[in-house]
């Protein structure tokens, strides 16, 4: 049979600017293989893991079955799809809720990548190919008590004791760290900042989950203690120091956010969307009121700006071209976008916008960590500020 | 082991299908999806397939508008092989005998042990197609198998019948259709989606074939469903049950 054109499709609520089109067939596919399994094993039981203040660990050895964990690397058991790609499964999972997406974002580029971009043919066989299956988990440790936007200030150090290092401090706000079997961990040393991998069962390690949250509860946040950690010379990543091997991670897992909080976004504005066509007050839908359908609309137009510039951001990546700071652009107006899209969401959903019986203020919720996270939106303000007068307002 | 089985592209079951309004087929867009009920005996023929050992092969074949592929694709990412398509303008529109001779030539062709078919398609609805592939194969049919295994050099299936299920086997050349619900189909792996781009895709005429779409059926009008009457409110005030069950009862459900 001749093929025929495509059929003339209506503007579709779902995908107003006919972005799929501007998807590759892999591209797609990988999307809907994600969103199809967010679908079936995240969004029935995520609303009890956030209760319950849990991430069920067996999730790692699914998303590694499927090829989730480091899938944008290439070799070591890793699928090696394009950035793009891995932004659209950042969307899916963020779709389903912030802990899936953070959860794939530190095992793949706060963890695998340094390792394979850093790491010696060693240590890339010891863990890539574990942390692919999902049969090990990772952690990053960079931040601390009292060092969170100036890393440089950190007081986590290591020490040369013969060829072995000696490793002191603690790190804080660790995703994963209760449950990490790895981690790579950033300290001070006579030569800079070097990272150190650090098997969670060494002598001296412990992890403390922080409790009390009320916001990315379906995720598992830890102190780190290191007492006298001794690490054998083999231990560090010999391919970087200084904070540039930090802030080279950090600004991989920022392109998986600002894909990510798409996917926040837009399962608010399509539970607000459902609400507001269903919901009926005086005498039929409120959809039809002309203050709700500017929320809608304000709320349509910000997950599309918000896509439109995560795939303009990716397609840069895959060719080579996307700087640093054009990342915390995309993290920092497409963060900001998600926040304002879920609280918007949430007065549409009147009473029902605060219950877990919808996603929404647990999206809204857990957007307020992802705001503040790999680096807070003051900063990558002021990251733009220097990157467009030439001047620093940092120090 | 060498498996074929019988996967469809349909439009996207999510949007309405739109008629043709002189020929009354569907009409089909460039992008056409995997037939959901297609992934279960994908998964079938993946199961017996990596049960038989690293000679085993699977092979999708199919019959449409090839498109962007993107359906085939999807059951390619989830493990087969390789894929036959027979795309060829004269078969547009096929009705279900002629699909049954031309995806039969196909499979005849590539030679098989195994043919697996979904129970049938979600855009045609015909439900004949395996069987009549079968007949024209000369091959044994077992069908609506709920569950399949190799034992013994033969095919064995539970066949879901209305009061349970039958047992019934054969030994291969044979044809089997799987029921939605048979197997839990396997997601595509993202190695998988990128190996998909490298397997081969082999399209077909019906000429390769040496078949002909002679004697078709033809549409010759399309009703569209009445559209459904209001249900009827019963008030209970006490003897409600009564009623519903004379309702019940009266529409020959108990």
């Amino acid at each position: 049979m001749s093929k025929q054109p495509a059929r003339a499709r209506k503007v579709d609520a779902r995908d107003f600017l006919g972005l799929d089109a501007k998807l590759s067939p892999e591209e797609r596919l990988i999307r809907d293989t994600v969103r199809s399994f967010v679908a079936d094993r995240v969004l029935p039981e995520v609303a009890e893991w956030f209760e319950a203040g849990t991430f069920p660990k067996e999730m790692a050895k699914e998303m590694g079955a499927l090829g989730l964990l480091g899938m944008h690397l290439e070799g070591y058991g890793c699928a090696g799809t394009n950035a793009v790609s891995y932004g659209l499964a950042c969307t899916e999972l963020e779709a389903g809720d912030s802990s899936a997406r953070s959860f794939v974002s530190v095992q793949g580029s706060l963890v695998m990548f340094p390792i394979l971009t850093y790491g010696s043919d060693a240590q890339k066989q010891e863990w890539l190919p574990a942390m692919a299956r999902g049969d090990a988990i990772g952690c990053f440790g960079l931040t601390e008590p009292d060092s969170g936007s100036d890393p440089a200030s950190m007081r986590t150090a290591a020490k040369r004791d013969g060829d072995d290092w000696v490793l002191n401090g603690s790190k804080m706000w660790i995703t994963n760290g209760g449950i990490a079997d790895v981690a790579v961990v950033w300290a001070q040393t006579d030569d800079g900042i070097r990272g150190f991998i650090v098997p969670t069962t060494t002598k001296g390690f412990t992890a403390h989950d922080i409790h009390k949250k009320l916001s990315m509860r379906a995720s598992i946040t830890s102190e780190l203690v290191f007492d006298d950690v001794r690490l054998p010379a083999d231990a560090v990543l010999p391919g970087v120091r200084g904070l540039r091997g930090p802030l080279s991670c950090l600004t991989e897992a920022r392109f998986g956010i600002l894909f990510g909080v798409v996917g926040a976004a837009r399962a608010c504005y399509e539970a607000a969307l459902d609400y507001a066509v269903t919901r009926d007050q005086f005498g039929g839908p409120i959809g039809r009121f002309q203050l709700t359908q500017r929320k809608l609309v304000d709320m349509l137009i910000g997950v599309n700006h918000g896509a439109l510039l995560a795939l303009h951001l990716g397609r840069m990546k895959d060719e080579g071209t996307l700087e640093p700071a054009q990342v915390s652009f995309g993290k920092l107006d497409n963060v900001r976008m998600a926040l304002g899209v879920a609280r918007e969401a949430r007065s549409i959903l009147g009473a029902n916008g605060i219950t877990l019986e919808y996603p929404v203020i647990r999206h809204m919720n857990n957007l307020e960590s992802v705001y503040t996270l790999e680096g807070t939106n003051e900063i990558h303000t002021l990251v733009l500020g220097q990157a467009i007068t030439g001047l620093n307002a940092f120090t | 082991m060498r498996i074929a089985v019988c996967v469809k592209q349909i439009p996207d079951p999510a949007a309405p299908y739109e008629l043709d309004p002189e020929t009354h087929f569907v009409v089909r867009p460039e992008d056409q999806v995997l037939d959901d009920t297609d992934r279960y005996g994908v998964e079938v023929a993946l199961q017996l397939a990596e049960a038989a050992g690293d000679d085993a092969s699977v092979t999708l074949v199919s019959m449409s508008p090839s498109g962007s592929l993107q359906g085939i694709r999807q059951a390619l990412a989830m493990g087969a092989d390789k894929a036959v398509i027979v795309d060829d303008a004269s078969l547009r529109g096929a009705d279900a005998l002629t699909t049954s001779r031309v995806i039969a030539a196909a499979i005849g062709r590539e030679g098989y042990d195994v043919v697996v078919a979904g129970t049938e398609s979600t855009d045609g609805y015909t439900g004949v197609v395996p069987q009549q592939i079968a007949e024209v194969l000369g091959a044994p049919s077992l069908t609506f198998a709920r569950k399949v295994e190799a034992v013994d050099g033969k095919i064995r299936i539970e066949r879901q019948t209305q009061a349970g299920y039958d047992v019934v086997e054969a030994a291969p050349p044979v044809l089997l259709t799987v029921t939605s619900g048979a197997v839990e189909p396997r997601y595509p792996t993202f190695k998988g989606i990128m190996q998909a781009k490298q397997k081969p895709i082999d399209t077909l005429t019906c000429t390769d074939l040496g078949v002909t779409a002679d004697n078709q059926q033809v549409i010759t009008s399309v009703d569209p469903v009445p559209a459904r009457q209001a249900g009827e409110i019963v008030e209970d005030e006490g003897e409600g049950h009564l009623r519903i069950v004379a309702m019940l009862e009266e529409a020959k459900v108990i």
